[in-house]
């Protein structure tokens, strides 16, 4: 048995099998829920109160893992942004 | 009140309109009486699979818009009499599918049959998120291939957020039935296995279709593999399965094909 094993290719299916899980684990946390987007919009709100910021340059991350989740907030504040309550 | 089945999957071409027409026969054949309804507005295959498709005059488009009544455009199988089938509109464009008017006919379809099986287009969109709206249970069709696992992954969400049952707070049946399995290709590490797979999406088994001729040939001539060939082992499979649905507790198995001596041989070579 073990001599034929050496001539088989490797088996695909584990592989098949640990790819999903990852992928998975990930794209449940994103569609699993709207958490992201709410929290997007309101952090971008609350920011918008204080500094001129583009839509786009804000970026909200969830990345979860087995015990803790992280949350990434990423905001691009233009140089010359006017600060509205300086 | 009869019960509503979705068959879904997400992917396409994973065998979701086979699987209606099987489970629809199979459960026929417990003399219950059971509509299969295609959801597939545009691209319909539920009446060609069922041997119906030269005996269409009005569809659930039809239905819905009140050019016709319900039973009008109900066909009555051929060979069961307490097996029907709605098919969709071929030429009708898939908005015509309203919400208000699919919850009438699954309604009025229910006073009627004890099962109402309906086939969801491939996708997520309306046509597939209004085939799962009203589902009690719902048949998750998948593939022992990762596109098709991910894709599932993705109905499942579906199911527990988009459906009534999910919106009125209640728990969605779900059952996974798996399909065009290879016992061999899985068990040489090429092909996902059952547990992989039910361990991924975690969701209870009601069946593992093995890969098979047999399924091809039933739609070659028109007729649900339950009909076509009951002895084989696809339909033997998906008679459990319908067992399992109407909710008897009998255990999974996988049924293999009968064959000689020499078809053994050649099986394993081909394999």
């Amino acid at each position: 048995m073990s001599l034929f094993r050496l001539f088989r290719k490797q088996q695909s299916a584990p592989t098949a099998r640990e790819r999903l899980q990852v992928l998975l684990a990930h794209e449940r946390a994103s569609n699993g829920s709207d958490l992201v987007a709410v929290l997007r919009e309101e952090i971008l709100a609350v920011i918008a109160k204080h500094v001129q910021v583009d839509h786009d340059k804000v970026q909200v991350k969830m990345d979860r893992d087995e015990h803790v989740s992280i949350l990434e907030i990423d905001v691009e504040i233009p140089l010359h942004a006017t600060m509205k309550a300086a | 009140m009869g019960k509503v089945i979705v068959v879904t999957s997400g992917k396409g071409g994973v065998g979701k309109t086979t699987s209606t027409a099987a489970l629809g026969a199979a459960l026929a054949q417990r003399n219950e009486k059971v509509v299969v309804v295609d959801f597939d507005v545009g691209l319909r295959n539920l009446d060609l699979v069922m041997g119906a498709e030269r005996r269409v005059v009005y569809d659930l488009i039809n239905v819905i818009q009140g050019d016709a009544k319900l039973t009008q455009a109900l066909i009555r199988d051929k060979r069961m009499e307490n097996l029907f089938l709605l098919p969709a509109s071929q030429t009708r464009d898939k908005d015509n599918l309203t919400a208000e008017g699919v919850e009438k006919v699954i309604g009025e379809l229910k006073k009627y049959f004890d099962w109402v099986i309906c086939d969801s287009p491939a996708g997520i969109e309306r046509g597939a998120t209004l085939a799962m709206r009203h589902a009690d249970i719902a048949v998750v069709v998948t593939n022992p291939e990762v596109s098709s696992v991910r894709d599932s992954d993705r109905i499942i969400g579906l199911l527990d957020s988009k459906t009534l049952k999910a919106e009125r707070g209640e728990r969605m049946e779900k059952h996974l039935l798996l399909t065009r399995y290879d016992a061999v290709r899985a068990e040489r590490g090429d092909m996902l296995k059952v547990d992989d797979v039910l361990e991924i999406l975690s969701i209870p088994l009601v069946g593992i279709i093995p890969e098979s001729s047999d399924v091809l040939r039933a739609s070659n001539v028109g007729a649900p593999v339950t009909l076509a060939e009951p002895r084989s082992a696809p339909a033997m499979a998906y008679f459990e399965a319908a067992r399992r649905l109407a909710g008897e507790d009998i255990p999974v198995t996988i049924p293999e094909e009968k064959r000689g001596l020499l078809g053994k041989i050649f099986a394993r070579r081909a394999a």
